[in-house]
């Protein structure tokens, strides 16, 4: 279908375009929508996997050298009998985080949300460059397989940490593993391609093409986050990408970038991962916040409180994010002047983040507040938010970061944000699911998955804390190995068995989505009364999106306004002036 | 949860302890307000019958005085941690009990210079994860790792250090107490990172003299 049909009239669905058949519409669709769909299903199943390797890592930290029930049929060298060794589980922490951090968090909240929503909630047709999203999606994907396929080679999957540090890393003989090692660094270059190209789709679509009324202060704090996340993304992939090229060399080529018997600096991959790593994590968090602040106006019928200083938050948390890196850093073997600089730096960051928090709780204040699931998980991504950004006050302070550093004191902190991450794309599922798929879930299942996801969420990650008090190593197989460790091992299993039960009760999830798909209640336009320029498309919603241009009167937040009865007030409603305006 | 923590042995550990506790009550008392007025908002303002929702946008007023109270408390909290980290990372006292720890796959290998004093003659003294030191004295590490990154760990002293291949670290400590204390390796180093630990022995005066004697003199070699 050609983009260059007359941009002026003909924004708007179109109703007669000749039929594109399986593969156009599935598989290879230019549809901001269907790619939407497709990064959802992509980070669904990474997530089952992502999920699966955890739970081998907990059962090891639990009851070490056991077998792990139902892996008896795991070949050797990976499992013997079902028992984890060393190697192994060196790669079951790597691959869980590279999977979880890559192929679930970036695909779905930035890659679906982000491709399913901007069209929509800017009022427009498609994404500026529909091609290019079609490859950003395709690349992404075999990415995905190359991770994959790392799994089955000789010398096993990558073995260097998320991380993977230098010179651990950097040479093969350090961990035994080569080609697992190699295509780790080459599925993240590719998926760095995919997600550059989503970067420029995302920004170009958001400043270019926001339908007429919509300036850039009456977009929703949904699309804020993800215009500003995608300038992250373009800004800081290619740090990565440097790095990883680096690390490649280094690895086959003979180079010593990272390697001192050549003149290299192990401390270098550090500088360069982190350089992009944090502003990533940030990545990671923003458009959680952003979906978040959506959630809470929506469903507590009231504007959000402190739009401006929400969507100026969100631009000083990512200017912030480069200046903090060296946080990671601390005891490193850098130059110790330079913690000093980045503790300051770090607990500068904490400030927007807290800003955010307090306005959360007063957006809710006042409110006129349904507990819809939706919202259920939006509130569990606040209090879950919440431990983790204070726990992280604890490891800026450069002394106390002596004690805890790569101790599960960071463990608990970076799961209990990325939680909340889970928490808000969960929310945003269950949100959009009624656009994106035409029904609704069923909620009386997604309260039950949102309570005992919440309670063994906690369950799991809050002890790790008191684990890491104690100065509990990271990336240990096994802590009875340690004296000082013993007495706490309780926790570990306590942490180990609520980890299995919240693993099994995404099944309430699981169930719900797939049956809903098929046969949950049929969506109607707007389900959840909200303002926003997504529920004025049709569901299900054609090419296009719009039946006519929507044109933009007013911010996304006018719920309980008094110009309407209702209690919500769509961006789109022309209430025209004068008497006739008073008159609704 | 700062029952956990194990007994600190280090003469800098209390600063280090003061400021968890600090960080502790501060955030515990945040994570409580929060909570509870979360979890009160949602009873009191939970969607009823014949009540709308209140309009309003913000309050500026409210929003200044949350962002200066926590920005205050950062930034105290942030030059409260300066001296402390400063000292230990910075300004390490001089003492004439120094010591080598290499770090490879997968122990520290320990070495004495023996007594002539100096590093790389013949009557270095070296062991294998095994760290001997008096109570009450300074003791000056010089850290290095022969492959990859390691981690020297000392819980009890509140001492870590990366061990970066290619260049030497010194690190310092002084123990308050006699006793054996795990020097666990904390960043991940290969398949033997577990379970790769050395222990830091130490003695009174006495037992020290006794173990020197015993250990250092007799194995010149």
């Amino acid at each position: 279908m050609s983009d260059t049909a007359a941009a002026g009239a003909a924004q708007v669905a179109h109703g007669h375009h000749e039929e594109l058949g399986f593969l156009r519409t599935y598989v290879f669709s230019t549809d901001h929508k269907m790619i939407g769909r497709q990064f959802l299903f992509l980070g669904l199943f990474m997530l089952l996997i992502g999920g699966l390797l955890a739970m081998m890592v907990r059962w090891q930290l639990a009851w070490p050298e056991t077998p792990v029930p139902g892996a008896s049929w795991i070949p050797e060298p990976y499992l013997y009998d079902g028992v984890i060794p060393p190697n192994t589980y060196n790669s079951l922490f790597t691959m869980h985080a590279t999977i979880m951090i890559f192929f679930v968090v970036m695909p779905i909240m930035v890659g679906s949300f982000g491709n399913f929503l901007i069209p929509l909630m800017i009022g427009t047709r498609d994404m500026a460059f529909p091609k290019l999203n079609l490859l950003s999606f395709w690349v992404g994907a075999v990415s995905g397989v190359i991770m994959l396929a790392s799994f089955f080679v000789a010398g096993g999957p990558a073995a260097s940490g998320w991380t993977g540090y230098a010179t651990l890393s950097a040479r093969a003989q350090y961990t035994g593993v080569e080609w697992g090692q190699n295509l780790w660094i080459i599925s993240l270059l590719i998926l760095g391609i995919s997600s550059l190209m989503g970067s420029i789709n995302y920004i170009t679509t958001i400043i270019n093409m926001r339908a007429p009324g919509m300036t850039y202060f009456r977009m929703p704090l949904t699309i804020w986050s993800l215009f500003i996340t995608a300038i992250l993304l373009l800004l800081a992939l290619p740090v990565l990408t440097a790095a990883l090229a680096m690390l490649l060399f280094d690895r086959t080529l003979g180079t010593s970038f990272f390697l001192p018997e050549g003149g290299g600096e192990p401390l270098l991959w550090q500088h360069m991962f982190w350089f992009f790593g944090h502003p990533e994590v940030y990545i990671l968090v923003l458009p959680a916040m952003g979906v978040t602040s959506d959630l809470l106006s929506t469903f507590s019928r009231k504007p959000i409180f402190g739009y401006h200083a929400m969507a100026f938050s969100m631009i000083a948390i990512a200017f912030l994010s480069w200046t903090v890196w060296g946080h990671h850093m601390f005891v490193s073997g850098m130059n110790p002047l330079l913690g000093t600089a980045f503790m300051m730096t770090t607990m500068v960051i904490a400030v927007p983040s807290a800003i955010k928090t307090f306005n959360w709780l007063g957006t809710l204040w006042g409110g006129s507040i349904r507990l819809t699931t939706p919202m259920l998980f939006a509130l569990g991504f606040v209090s879950n938010f919440l431990i983790g950004g204070l726990s992280g006050i604890f490891m800026a302070s450069t002394p106390v970061d002596i004690f805890i550093h790569d101790t599960y004191y960071i463990v608990a902190h970076f799961h209990y944000v990325v939680a909340g991450i889970i928490f808000a794309l969960f929310a945003a599922v269950y949100y959009w699911f009624p656009k994106m798929f035409g029904r609704m879930m069923n909620e009386g299942l997604g309260k039950i998955h949102f309570v005992l996801t919440y309670i063994f969420f906690n369950g799991a990650f809050f002890p790790m804390h008191f684990l890491g008090v104690g100065g509990h190593m990271r990336r240990i197989y096994n802590p009875m190995q340690y004296e000082f460790l013993q007495p706490m091992q309780h926790w570990n299993v306590f942490i180990t068995v609520s980890a299995l039960i919240l693993g099994a009760s995404q099944v309430f999830f699981l169930f719900n989505f797939f049956w809903s798909l098929f046969a949950g209640k049929k969506a109607e336009r707007n389900p959840w009364q909200a303002n926003t320029l997504e529920w004025v498309a049709p569901t299900p919603t054609p090419h296009g999106n719009f039946e006519v241009q929507p044109v933009v009167y007013r911010g996304p937040y006018e719920y309980s306004s008094p110009e309407v009865k209702e209690d919500w007030l769509p961006q789109d409603k022309n209430l025209g002036t004068g008497a006739a305006a008073r008159a609704h | 949860m700062l029952q956990w923590l194990p007994e600190n042995v280090s003469t800098f550990g209390g600063e280090i302890d003061s400021l968890f506790y600090l960080i502790y009550y501060i955030t515990a008392a945040t994570f409580v307000l929060v909570t509870v007025l979360m979890v009160l908002f949602l009873v009191m303002f939970r969607e009823q019958p014949g009540r709308r929702a209140t309009y309003s946008h913000g309050n500026t007023s409210l929003e200044i005085i949350w962002t200066i109270i926590p920005a205050a408390i950062l930034i105290v909290l942030s030059f409260m941690s300066v001296s402390t980290w400063a000292k230990v990372k910075r300004q390490a006292p001089d003492s004439d009990f120094e010591l080598q720890v290499a770090a490879k796959q997968f122990n520290w290998e320990v070495v004495y210079p023996g007594a002539d004093g100096k590093f790389g003659t013949d009557d270095d003294v070296k062991f294998d994860n095994d760290l001997h030191v008096p109570v009450n004295k300074v003791v000056r590490v010089q850290l290095s790792a022969k492959d990859v990154i390691h981690s020297f760990f000392l819980p009890n002293l509140r001492l870590k250090q990366d061990a970066v291949p290619g260049r030497t670290i010194l690190v310092w400590f002084e123990a308050t107490k006699p006793g054996k204390y795990e020097i666990p390796c904390a960043e991940l180093c290969g398949f033997g990172h577990s379970g790769m630990k050395g222990w830091l022995h130490v003695h009174t005066p006495e037992e020290y003299a006794k173990w020197a004697g015993e250990n250092l003199a007799a194995k010149a070699q």
